[in-house]
C-alpha cells in the first residue's frame, strides 16, 4: 500500500499537472481583457474594449458564420450517417460489419494531414471546386465516427428485453420505437451532435486543406497569428473558440453519464479506443 | 468510400514523379521520389529531428500523466475521480490551434515564464521559437490522449493485487516495479502511441511555436504550398506512416492493443 509519502507526492504531481493543463488557457482568457496591443505579461489594465472591435471586424464575423455553418452541416450529416451506422451495425450481421466500423475511426485515427490530404487531392482530381460543401464533407467524415460512437454504446446499454416487452404488448415496430427505443437514444444523439460540433468548430488542419478560400474561425487566428496588431483580436476569438468546445463538450459528459455516481462516460474520450483499434486491425 | 479512394490515390501518387522541365506530374509508377529522399542530407535531417522530437515528447507525457492517473485510479474519491477527468476531457476536445497559441504568449521574452523567473531572482529563459517550445507545445496538446489508457489501465488493476504484494512484505517502491508496472505497461505503450504518431504527423506546432521544419511542413509546402510537388509530399507522408507502422508492431508485442 502506499506510505504517506507516496500519497503526498502522487497528490502533490496531480495538482501540479492539472495547473500545467489549465494555466495556458487561463493565460488567454486573461489576455482577452489586456487593455495594450502589446502581449506583455501581466496585463496593466484589463478592458472588454477587444470584444466590440472583434465583432465590428467583419472579417472575424463572416469567419465565425462560415464556422457555424460548417460545424451545423457537418453535425446534421453526422448525426444522420452516425447514428443509421450504429443502427445496422447493432441490429443486423452483415457482409463488412467489422470493415464498416474500421472505415469510420479512420478519418480520426490518422493524422489531421494525412486526412487532409487525402481529401485534398480527391476534391481537386474530381473538379469540384473547394467551398463551404467540400468544408461540410471533410469534416463530416471524422465527425461521424463521434456520433457513432455515442449510438452505439447507449444501444448497447439498452436491454433488448425493453423492445420484447414493448411487443409482446402488442405495439408495432414505429410504436416501439417511438415509446421505447426514441426516449432511451436521444440523449446520446444530443450528447454525440455536441461532441461533433465542438470537434468541428475547432478543427484547423482538416480544414486549411478542403476551405480553398473560404475562412473559418480558426483559420481566422492561423492566419493573424503573425500579424502583432491583430493578436489582441486573436485573443478575443481563441477565448470564445475555448468556450464554444467547453460547453458543448460538459453538456455531452452530463448527458451520458450513467445513473450511478461517478462513472465516467466512455464515450466522450473517443479517440484513444478508436486509434488503438485502426492500429491493432492495421497491423 | 469517398474516402478510402482519396487515401488509396494518395499512396499511388508516392510512385509519380514532377517532370523537372514541364513541372506537370508523370504518371507512371517509379522511385525517385524517395530517391531524393534518402540522398538530400535536408531531408533526413528533418526526418531525424521529427523522430527524435517526438520520441522526447512521448517520455515527457508519460511521465506528467502516470501520477495523475495513479491518484484519479488508486487514491482519490468518486467525486474527485470523476472532476478530474472531466477536466482532462475538457482540453482534449478544445481547440489545438489555440492550445499552441497559447504557448507563443507565455514563452514569450516578456510571458508568464520569463516573469516568474525574474520575481523569483533567476535568470530569464529565451526559448521561444526553438525546439524547446516546440517540446514543451507538443507534451501540452497530447497529454490527455496520453492519460485515458494508463488511467484505464491503471483502474483495471484489483486492489486485492496490491494488498496481496504488501501482505507479502513488498514496501511501496518494489509493488510498483514487480507488480503496478508491469500491469500498467499495455496502458502506457497505447498512450504513447498517440503522442507518438500526433506528433510525427503535425506541421502547424513547428512553425507556430519554433522555427524549424518536421516532416509535416515539407509536405504542407509540397502539396499546398510554394514546392508545389504532390508526389515528392505523398512520398514524404509515408514516412510517418512506416516509422508508425515499426512502432506500432513493437507495441503489439507487448500487448497495448489487447489492454484496451
Amino acid at each position: 500500500m502506499e506510505t504517506r509519502g507516496v500519497r503526498i507526492f502522487m497528490r502533490v504531481t496531480s495538482v501540479l499537472v492539472l495547473a500545467f493543463l489549465y494555466v495556458p488557457l487561463a493565460v488567454i482568457f486573461l489576455y482577452a481583457f489586456n487593455s495594450t496591443v502589446g502581449q506583455k505579461w501581466p496585463p496593466s489594465a484589463l478592458t472588454t474594449h477587444w470584444f466590440g472591435v472583434a465583432w465590428r471586424n467583419t472579417e472575424v464575423r463572416e469567419a465565425l458564420f462560415t464556422s457555424v455553418r460548417a460545424a451545423l452541416g457537418a453535425t446534421v450529416i453526422a448525426l444522420g450517417l452516425g447514428s443509421l451506422a450504429a443502427f445496422a451495425v447493432h441490429r443486423f450481421k452483415f457482409f463488412g460489419r467489422e470493415a464498416l466500423s474500421f472505415v469510420l475511426v479512420l478519418p480520426i485515427a490518422l493524422p489531421g494531414i494525412i486526412t487532409g490530404l487525402a481529401l485534398n487531392s480527391a476534391i481537386s482530381s474530381s473538379g469540384l471546386s473547394f467551398s463551404l460543401l467540400t468544408i461540410i464533407v471533410g469534416h463530416a467524415t471524422f465527425c461521424v465516427v463521434v456520433v457513432y460512437n455515442n449510438v452505439i454504446a447507449r444501444l448497447r446499454r439498452t436491454p433488448g428485453s425493453l423492445v420484447e416487452a414493448s411487443m409482446d404488448l402488442g405495439a408495432d415496430g414505429w410504436q416501439t420505437f417511438r415509446y421505447v427505443i426514441w426516449p432511451n437514444l436521444a440523449t446520446a444523439l444530443v450528447a454525440g451532435g455536441l461532441l461533433a460540433f465542438a470537434l468541428s468548430f475547432d478543427e484547423v488542419v482538416v480544414t486549411i486543406f478542403t476551405a480553398g478560400p473560404q475562412i473559418t474561425l480558426p483559420i481566422w487566428i492561423f492566419n493573424n497569428l503573425l500579424r502583432p496588431t491583430r493578436l489582441p483580436q486573436v485573443n478575443v476569438v481563441a477565448m470564445v473558440v475555448v468556450l464554444a468546445s467547453f460547453v458543448p463538450v460538459y453538456l455531452a459528459v452530463r448527458l451520458t453519464r450513467e445513473p450511478a455516481p461517478g462513472r465516467f462516460p466512455a464515450e466522450v474520450v473517443p479517440k484513444p479506443q478508436e486509434q488503438l483499434a485502426v492500429a491493432s486491425a492495421a497491423v | 468510400m469517398v474516402y478510402l479512394a482519396a487515401l488509396a490515390i494518395l499512396l499511388v501518387s508516392a510512385f509519380w514523379r514532377l517532370d523537372p522541365l514541364s513541372f506537370s506530374v508523370v504518371h507512371r509508377l517509379g522511385l525517385t521520389n524517395f530517391q531524393i529522399l534518402w540522398r538530400e542530407s535536408v531531408y533526413r535531417k528533418i526526418a531525424v529531428r521529427t523522430v527524435g522530437i517526438s520520441a522526447g515528447v512521448t517520455i515527457t507525457d508519460v511521465l506528467l500523466a502516470f501520477p495523475l492517473a495513479y491518484y484519479a485510479a488508486r487514491l482519490a474519491g468518486s467525486r474527485l475521480k470523476a472532476a478530474i477527468l472531466l477536466s482532462v476531457t475538457l482540453p482534449l476536445w478544445s481547440s489545438y490551434l489555440v492550445r499552441i497559441y497559447a504557448w507563443r504568449l507565455i514563452l514569450d521574452r516578456q510571458g508568464l515564464v520569463n516573469w516568474t523567473l525574474h520575481k523569483l531572482h533567476l535568470a530569464s529563459v529565451d526559448i521561444s521559437f526553438t525546439n524547446w517550445a516546440i517540446w514543451i507545445a507538443f507534451t501540452y496538446l497530447w497529454l490527455p490522449f496520453v492519460f485515458f489508457p494508463i488511467y484505464a489501465s491503471l483502474e483495471r488493476i484489483p486492489g486485492s493485487f496490491l494488498e496481496a504484494s504488501s501482505d507479502m512484505g513488498a514496501k511501496w517502491p518494489m509493488t510498483l516495479r514487480r507488480v503496478i508496472l508491469p500491469l500498467a505497461l499495455p496502458g502506457i505503450v497505447a498512450g504513447s502511441i498517440f503522442s507518438f504518431s500526433l506528433t510525427l504527423g503535425d506541421y502547424i506546432t513547428p512553425t507556430t511555436v519554433g522555427n524549424t521544419q518536421f516532416i509535416g511542413n515539407v509536405v504542407y509546402n509540397n502539396v499546398l504550398g510554394v514546392a508545389s510537388n504532390q508526389p515528392f509530399g505523398a512520398a514524404f507522408a509515408l514516412v510517418p506512416v512506416a516509422v508508425m507502422a515499426i512502432y506500432l508492431l513493437a507495441a503489439r508485442r507487448v500487448g497495448a492493443f489487447e489492454a484496451l
